[in-house]
């Protein structure tokens, strides 16, 4: 009797620690998924803010006039241009 | 004496007994206690043992993005800080004042007379500053001065997609245009959870959470920028050019219904709304009525070829170039006697129209510019809509009936213009609108027979020939149709003699229409005031351009176009 009490209390100690640290583990794991979290939405404001700033660099009045004004380019005349529709590629 | 000192003295039983019995009261009373604090107060330590551990935390939703059809962004939410202090608190050296005001670009009285009403516990000293600033600020480590995270709101097309996207406030919620038409998608709902945090303030788990944060949805516009900025360009220059009060430009995809621009003169700046007028605000295209004149020409028209009143070649007298009806007499500015059907709307004789319109029933008439959407809100879903002035056929007179063929003792906006082009546009039907990207081929309502709407086609190609009144309409490799307008601006109940709107709506290519140009210019005031020569150019460029991003095949030959002599094109006065 004595001898299986001792059994159950050893078994009683090991579940309370296993309790313990598995606990411990999810809360470090927790705090990790937030931690990531927290970067992907600090990476989507990034990303945000890098969208705006195509947007800026690619206004089209600003790649107009590097195009028109630094690079001299401009629009071919229309009997230059061939469109070529999808079907009658070939 | 010796009694205590020669043997045990027996202590009186009570002493023992008192002993016991505040002994069992002490437990007794500790006893109540603990049930006390455990059953009765259990509550309160709760709380206050949660406090310890537990955060409420708010969990930060975005507004949503806005797009163009092409995915560019047009609005994007970045998030800023604010400045703010309780005055109590902040006890600033008048060297701690000068460095705070001056990273904060506040005048020093300002930022002083803001941190004196010590009465209040929150004061914004300044919102929405950039990161670094705040950075900055926060570097100073001064006591009493606090920041919190916000939202702004940056629009990168800046004042060529102003009228279109609108502007949300300060507090993020849409306050003009499409910002404040679709809040409720765009706008996102923070949310608030509880949580267990540690000694370092770590988030350790997850508690509850009580409400689900949810960020706003993206939103793409069928707007295409590239369209956009060209149209507004083109219109910008047309009302500088022509000392123009305001101007307004719509274009329409003609297969699905989309607007692919939309645009105003005179704009702004929503990324800087300092000192905004009203007249800058206004988004014409939409909320703004006008008198349309000539280019309303074509639906009374079309209503007499689709009652098999006339064909094109049929003959109409226009001579003497006037007519009176009642006592009121209609002009032509040039008197063109015997012309059929086709050459009354190329030539644009408002006498020609007014015998086609009284030959017709006015109930066919009104039913016919109802149904193409004049007098109703054109249902786009954007704030503040125009439905335009039609009144009910019982109440015309004959001479309105005749004005109304031409476009006068009518209102409409530009959009619902474009809009009922699309009848001619798309052998018939008209389709609904939509500013939102829908990417399909649209279903609309047939209104005109297929042959009708062909017969107007070339009628209105023929408009934009020399000899016609809107030959600078015309682009080289694309077959162009459309209608120029000019009409007296309505002033004080009459119509003043020295105001105009010039207007062209047109489509294009000719043989299958892809695109609907509407230009509208208010008072253009150097010289110049005729649709075709200061409304059609605009309309020939932008058109040009979209046909060209669009990449609509030619369906004319690439040669240049021989350009009308000074003095030989048609001008109308409607």
């Amino acid at each position: 009797m004595a001898k299986l009490n001792l059994l159950l209390l050893a078994v009683l100690v090991a579940c309370a620690i296993g309790l313990v640290s598995s606990q411990h583990k999810a809360r470090k794991l927790f705090s990790e998924l937030e931690r990531e979290q927290n970067r992907a939405r600090d990476l989507d404001i990034e990303y945000g803010r890098l969208q705006l700033e195509a947007s800026t660099w690619g206004l089209h009045s600003r790649v107009e006039k590097i195009a028109t004004g630094t690079l001299r380019l401009r629009t071919p005349e229309p009997r230059r241009v061939r469109i070529v529709t999808p079907g009658a590629a070939r | 004496m010796n009694a205590a000192t020669q043997g045990l003295v027996r202590l009186p039983v009570w002493r023992a007994r008192f002993v016991l019995a505040a002994l069992l009261a002490a437990f007794w009373v500790l006893g109540a206690r603990s049930l006390y604090l455990q059953a009765l107060q259990t509550d309160f330590l709760q709380e206050k043992g949660d406090a310890r551990y537990s955060r409420l935390i708010e969990a930060p939703a975005t507004r949503g993005r806005i797009l163009d059809r092409n995915g560019e962004a047009l609005a994007v939410s970045t998030p800023v800080k604010s400045v703010w202090a309780i005055p109590a608190d902040a006890e600033l050296s008048g060297a701690e004042r000068r460095k705070l005001a001056s990273l904060l670009a506040l005048e020093r009285n300002e930022l002083a007379k803001k941190l004196a009403d010590t009465s209040r516990d929150f004061v914004y000293l300044k919102r929405q500053v950039s990161p670094d600033i705040a950075e900055s600020v926060e570097a100073l480590g001064l006591k009493g001065i606090y920041q919190h995270r916000e939202y702004r709101r940056y629009y990168p097309g800046g004042e060529v997609t102003a009228h279109v996207i609108g502007f949300t406030g300060v507090d993020d919620a849409g306050q003009e245009g499409i910002e404040l038409a679709h809040q409720a998608s765009l706008g996102g709902k923070p949310g608030s959870r509880r949580v267990i945090k540690d000694r370092l303030g770590r988030i350790v788990e997850d508690v509850e959470s009580i409400r689900e944060a949810q960020d706003g949805r993206d939103l793409t516009l069928s707007i295409d920028s590239k369209i956009q900025n060209l149209a507004f360009g083109a219109l910008k220059t047309a009302v500088a050019q022509h000392h123009a009060k305001a101007g307004a430009i719509i274009a329409l995809d003609v297969r699905t219904g989309e607007v692919l621009a939309l645009a105003n003169v005179p704009s702004y700046n929503p990324n800087n709304r300092a000192n905004l007028s009203g007249a800058q605000l206004r988004n014409r295209v939409i909320t703004d009525l006008f008198e349309p004149g000539s280019t309303l020409k074509p639906f009374t028209l079309a209503l007499a070829i689709e009652r098999g009143k006339l064909t094109p070649a049929t003959l109409v007298q226009t001579a003497p170039g006037h007519l009176t009806i009642a006592d009121y007499t209609i002009h032509d500015t040039h008197p063109g006697g015997t012309l059929n059907a086709a050459q009354v709307l190329q030539k644009s004789s408002n006498v020609g129209m007014a015998k086609i319109a009284l030959s017709m029933p006015r109930e066919a008439i009104w039913n016919l510019f109802r149904h193409v959407g004049f007098g109703t809100a054109p249902q786009l879903g954007f704030p503040g809509e125009a439905a335009g002035k039609l009144r009910h056929y019982r109440s015309w007179r004959p001479i309105e009936q005749a004005t109304m063929a031409y476009g006068m003792g009518i209102s409409v906006s530009l959009v619902q213009l474009a809009h009922a082009y699309t009848v001619f546009a798309r052998d018939g039907e008209l389709v609904p609108l939509s500013l939102v990207k829908t990417g399909t081929a649209a279903r609309g309502e047939k209104l005109l027979s297929t042959e009708t709407a062909r017969a107007m086609r070339a009628m209105l190609e023929l408009a934009v020939q020399p000899g016609g009144t809107g030959p600078r309409a015309r682009i080289m490799g694309w077959r162009v149709a459309g209608k120029t307008g000019t009409a007296h601006k309505q002033e004080n109940g009459g119509y003043a003699p020295d105001k105009f709107v010039a207007s062209f709506v047109g489509f294009a290519p000719a043989s299958a229409p892809r695109v609907v140009v509407a230009v509208m210019i208010d008072e253009p005031s150097a010289g110049e005031h005729y649709g075709g020569i200061v409304a059609a150019p605009v309309f020939a460029q932008v058109t040009q351009g979209a046909l060209r991003m669009m990449g609509v095949p030619h369906d004319a030959p690439l040669e240049p176009l021989e350009t009308p002599a000074e003095g030989e094109e048609a001008k109308e006065n409607t």
